[in-house]
């Protein structure tokens, strides 16, 4: 009943409010809808990938000699062993490179009968000469049919595979290239060696034992792996952006509460004396307190609802158009479709309905608890008292908040930075009462009739201003601390690409590309071309520190130990001279890895695939710690000269090279484009060109973080207008008599704009105060736990002002419309209306 | 009947009013003609619905009559336009309402200050002035407080301070005791009576009382869209 007539009363107030529930469900629906779609592709591929395996025996991309596999098959608890050379093919003209597996498909059949049982009596196709099998996918992205030919760049030649066949959609969602085995060693040059073995044991065979008794006697570098480490391999590298972009969407959800929060403690002022009149007629306190707990979940529930077919069609929306990754290329799935979850979904339900009634509940205790002879008599100062209690719950939130700030991550996730902001925003709300009444306790008179009218109006009715203003604060304050969180993680991006690229012209195998790499002879001729003044060069490769864990990169380059400073982004080093054996680490390996400047690092240095020296495991000494953008899972950075001299591998992947002082960088670029078999076998880009590209990338995945900031915002927003309009329609008796004693029409609304003014300029202030603090916590406790990566503190003062401004004008100019929609009603009506 | 026997300047002239609401229906006042003097306190009583309040706001300038005019001091409210009425109302017309109408959140003494900083009255004499007002109607001592720890006959004491304190040449009181009990109410007419007098204003009073009309010097009976006379008893 009581809502019923609140429907009646506040349609639009109602409405805005469910839809800022819808929105906040909405978004939390569809990015935990997109994110489950994702991973349950993910991992049914690993699944298919993996197959019926016990044990996965898994070795450094390079491989090892099928020796090992040999001695695997024969291993007596062992009863089926398939060998696997598995490589990310780099093909000409592409940024991605094509992951190929080859297997021996006869023992593969057993292992993985989805993969390969899907190829079914064309089997033997597999063995016909250098053929690859395609999954839909693959064939689909790289606009081939069966029977046509693919390219691939291996060392710097490019081979051509044909195309036996294609693997129908359902098999496997990803693209991928199926091989056989012996034809993968030749085309690739891996000739007696693969990288990975997939072990079945007998029945009931133990596999923890096995698994750990055969780790015992594998060489350094080869590891024994259960094949849920491999499958949530993917899981956990993307955890923590997936809980970030969950708790930007619960962002929006809470806003929603808030404004839930300040419509219901309005509403309830406003019929404060309506709701005394009823506990007066007999209604008791706990169904009255019921009821308004109720008022707040059943706009919840009907936001809910709302927001979870919004968030269902969104999360179909957005599978189609960005593949699943919602910015991360990590996540990036092809063919990933939205699954039942009703459990889910109930949970969102819930939550919905949930925050509504957290929302509903403190102004719901506070109308049940107030005596009704005083709530009949009028007036504010109860709120005034409540202001008072909520002074010591603030200052105790904001303490516990600033301590849970330093305390370390659970499990990777910054579970306690969340605490920290959680609870550093709530106390500061909790202030807000007190610190408004303080100020406007404060503030001078003017002798500005219309001002000091206004001030004296926020001061005795604060509950109703800073009811209005928490939702804009929590908005606010979140969207201030974002926009300093990214403005500082781009401008450390922008130094840390200007120190990485310092040379005119980058060349670059397709990313995580294991196939193409330069000869030392096509470095001595790039050295040579024409123009070039200096080329440094790169190896990087995949090595497997942890099986529980993604592979770090390793990068061989030419180091000038004297320069080092100009060659790295370091945070801190050794103090010279540069220890033996040397190795730079980024944070991120710090982090994962627990590693310290100083201390001992053991790398398995693989040979080349062409070369004949086995690889050697290294000792090296951390002399120095660097910032890494590029690499979330961790680089480890040595002298190639100390990795040539263990691994024999001469080869590089990546270059940088630079020009003589007004040389022709056209014709430098198309010199060396000539070195390679095709133009497009290998990235070349001048670092202008890498630079901006990477800016653009780094601002299209924010671009979602800014959306979900903006709707909070608007969503704040709305509930100060609707705030506002309703205060102006409930004091029109008080603006018509304001006109009785001589008050200009252009005075009542002056007094509701400077009103409005007054709030948002506090609003703003403390939204901005408040939004620095929490920023220090994203960047120095959210973002560096989540991505193990620092950034520097940077404040995007003109943002900030920009928006400041535009919202305080907002907040004035929704003040004034309020005001004039009030004044629309004639004003003697308006003193009539209490008669 | 006046209480001075030497003609006094007039303030208010009324010349043949008319309002109608609805086309369909009788005018609610139908060639209304009044003069108002200073010192002159004059009741108007009539049922309710017949445009007692409709005539108040007429002769305020808070509303446009159809024909007639209201010449207030001499000027025709007719002839002003929104801002320059609002200005005449702020120097020459105080008002007290049934429902007193005070700000609640500003203290007795800001509340009756309100008028005299519309003016521009300069601080110090504002104060004086307020402190004088406040203490004509009893609540000197209750100026620091806020309306809402004070009874209605109090309240209602804060309006017709502020309805008189910037000394205005009428002043307008609608209902002034309806929701006041007896005592109160009949306090609250004396004291209307006593300092509209003081102030050397006229006063009108519109009311459906007789007990109230008959604080005034002359009774005027609004029915069927006139005005017309009838003796105290």
């Amino acid at each position: 009943m009581l809502l019923l007539s609140q429907l009646r009363e506040q349609p639009a107030r109602l409405a805005v409010t469910i839809i800022a529930i819808a929105l906040g469900v909405a978004l939390a629906s569809a990015v935990h809808l997109v994110n489950t779609a994702a991973l349950a592709e993910f991992s049914q591929a690993t699944k298919r990938l993996v197959g019926e395996a016990d044990i996965v025996v898994r070795g450094p991309r390079d491989g090892f000699p099928e020796s090992l596999f040999v001695a695997l098959a024969s291993d007596p608890r062992v009863s089926l062993a398939s060998p696997v050379l598995e490589i990310d093919a780099a093909i000409p003209g592409r940024r991605e490179a094509l992951h190929i597996i080859g297997l021996d498909p006869f023992r593969a059949g057993e292992l993985q009968p989805a993969l390969i049982g899907d190829i079914g009596a064309d089997l033997l196709r597999l063995f016909a000469g250098r053929g690859i099998y395609l999954s839909a996918p693959a064939a689909q992205s790289l606009g081939l049919h069966a029977g046509d030919t693919l390219q691939v760049t291996v060392g710097n030649t490019v081979e051509t595979l044909p195309v036996q066949g294609l693997l129908s959609p359902d098999t496997y969602a990803q693209p991928l290239g199926l091989m056989d085995i012996a034809a993968a060693q030749w085309v690739f040059g891996r000739v007696g060696r693969i990288n990975r073995v997939d072990l079945r044991l007998p029945p009931g065979g133990d596999v923890g034992g096995a698994q750990h008794e055969l780790a015992a006697h594998l060489p350094a570098g080869i590891l024994a792996i259960a094949p849920d480490v491999e499958r949530d391999r993917a899981v956990t590298v993307t955890r923590a952006y997936r809980v970030n972009l969950n708790m930007l969407a619960l962002v929006a959800l809470w806003t929603g509460a808030f404004l839930v929060f300040s419509t219901q403690s309005l509403s309830v002022l406003r019929r404060r004396k309506s709701l005394a009149l009823l506990r007066a007629l007999g209604l008791t306190r706990g169904q009255l307190e019921r009821a308004l707990i109720g008022e707040g979940a059943a706009l919840g529930a009907v936001g809910a609802v709302l927001g979870i077919a919004g968030g269902t069609l969104l999360a179909a929306a957005m599978l189609r158009l960005v593949a699943g990754d919602l910015g991360n290329g990590q996540l990036h799935v092809l063919g990933a479709t939205l699954r039942a979850a009703p459990w889910s979904l109930l949970l969102f339900f819930a939550m919905g309905t949930l925050v509504a009634a957290i929302g509903a509940w403190l102004p719901a205790r506070s109308a049940a608890r107030e005596p009704p002879a005083r709530a009949l008599k009028g007036g504010d100062d109860a709120y005034a008292a409540v202001a008072k209690s909520a002074i010591s719950a603030g200052v105790i939130l904001l303490v516990v908040g600033a301590g849970l700030a330093w305390l370390p991550p659970i499990a990777g996730l910054p579970v306690f930075g969340y605490a920290a902001v959680g609870a550093l925003l709530f106390g500061a709300i909790l202030l807000v009462p007190a610190l408004t009444v303080g100020i406007l306790r404060a503030a001078p008179r003017t002798g500005r009739v219309v001002f000091d009218t206004a001030v004296a109006q926020l001061r005795e009715n604060v509950g109703h201003s800073t009811l209005s203003l928490a939702s804009i604060i929590v908005s606010f304050s979140l969207m201030v601390a974002m926009a300093i969180m990214v403005y500082s993680f781009r401008v450390s991006f922008d130094h840390w690409l200007d120190k990485v690229l310092p040379a005119d012209l980058q060349v670059r195998a397709p990313f995580g590309s294991d196939t193409a790499f330069l000869t030392p002879e096509d470095q001595a001729r790039i050295g040579a071309v024409a123009g070039v003044a200096r080329a440094e060069f790169r190896r990087t490769k995949a090595l497997l520190l942890d099986p529980a864990r993604p592979p770090v990169t390793l990068i061989a380059r030419d180091l000038r130990p004297s320069k080092i400073g100009e060659q790295l982004p370091l945070l801190r080093t050794l103090p010279p001279p540069l220890p033996d054996n040397p190795a730079w680490i980024s944070e991120a390996v710090q982090d994962l890895y627990g590693l310290q400047l100083g201390g001992h690092l053991a790398l398995t240095l693989g040979g080349s695939a062409a070369s004949a020296v086995g690889g050697q495991t290294r000792d090296f000494v951390i002399a120095g710690i660097w910032r890494d953008y590029a690499r979330s899972t961790g680089a480890i950075v040595i002298d190639r000269n100390t990795y040539v001299a263990a691994s024999g591998d001469r080869d590089a992947n990546e270059a940088s090279i630079w020009l003589e002082a007004g040389g022709d960088t056209a014709a430098a670029e198309t010199a060396v484009r000539r070195i390679f078999p095709r133009p497009d076998a290998f990235e070349l880009m001048t670092s202008t060109v890498v630079h901006e590209r990477s800016l653009q990338i780094f601002d299209r995945a924010f671009a979602i973080t800014y959306a979900l900031e903006a709707i909070a915002v608007l969503i704040g927003l709305t509930g100060v207008s609707f705030a506002a309009s309703s205060t102006a329609l409930a004091r029109r008796a008080e603006f018509g008599m304001l006109r009785h004693l001589g008050m200009r029409r252009a005075q009542v609304v002056g007094l509701l704009a400077d009103e409005g003014l007054l709030l948002s300029v506090f609003g703003v202030v403390y939204g901005l105060l408040l939004g620095g603090i929490l920023s220090l916590v994203l960047v120095y406790v959210i973002n560096r736990q989540s991505f193990n990566w620092s950034i520097d503190l940077a404040i995007p003062l003109w943002q900030l002002g920009a928006i400041s401004v535009v919202l305080i004008a907002a907040a004035a100019v929704t003040a004034i419309w309020s005001g004039r929609a009030a004044m629309s009603e004639d004003a003697v009506r308006a003193v009539r209306e209490d008669w | 009947m006046t209480d001075s026997a030497a003609p006094q300047p007039e303030v208010l002239r009324l010349e043949g009013l008319s309002k109608r609401y609805r086309a369909d229906r009788p005018p609610v006042l139908d060639g209304i003609s009044l003069e108002l003097r200073a010192g002159e306190y004059l009741a108007i009583m009539g049922e309710s619905g017949v445009g007692k309040s409709t005539l108040l706001n007429l002769l305020a300038g808070l509303d446009r009559a159809d024909s007639g005019r209201v010449l207030l001091e001499g000027t025709d409210l007719g002839s002003l336009d929104d801002d320059a009425t609002t200005l005449l109302r702020r120097r020459a017309v105080g008002f007290v309402f049934q429902a007193f109408h005070v700000l609640p959140y500003l203290s007795v003494a800001q509340n009756v200050a309100l008028p005299l900083e519309l003016l521009g009255v300069a601080a110090g004499e504002r104060d004086r002035r307020t402190a004088e007002m406040l203490e004509a109607v009893g609540i000197g001592a209750l100026a620091a407080r806020f309306p809402r720890e004070m009874s209605g006959g109090e309240v209602q004491r804060i309006a017709i301070a502020r309805a008189l304190v910037h000394k205005p040449r009428l002043v307008l009181a609608d209902e002034p005791t309806g929701n006041l009990d007896p005592r109160s109410a009949a306090q609250t007419l004396e004291l209307l009576r006593t300092q509209i007098k003081a102030n050397a204003g006229a006063g009108i009073l519109i009311t459906h009382s007789r007990t109230a009309a008959e604080t005034a010097d002359r009774i005027l009976v609004l029915d069927a869209g006139g005005l017309n006379p009838i003796a105290p008893r």
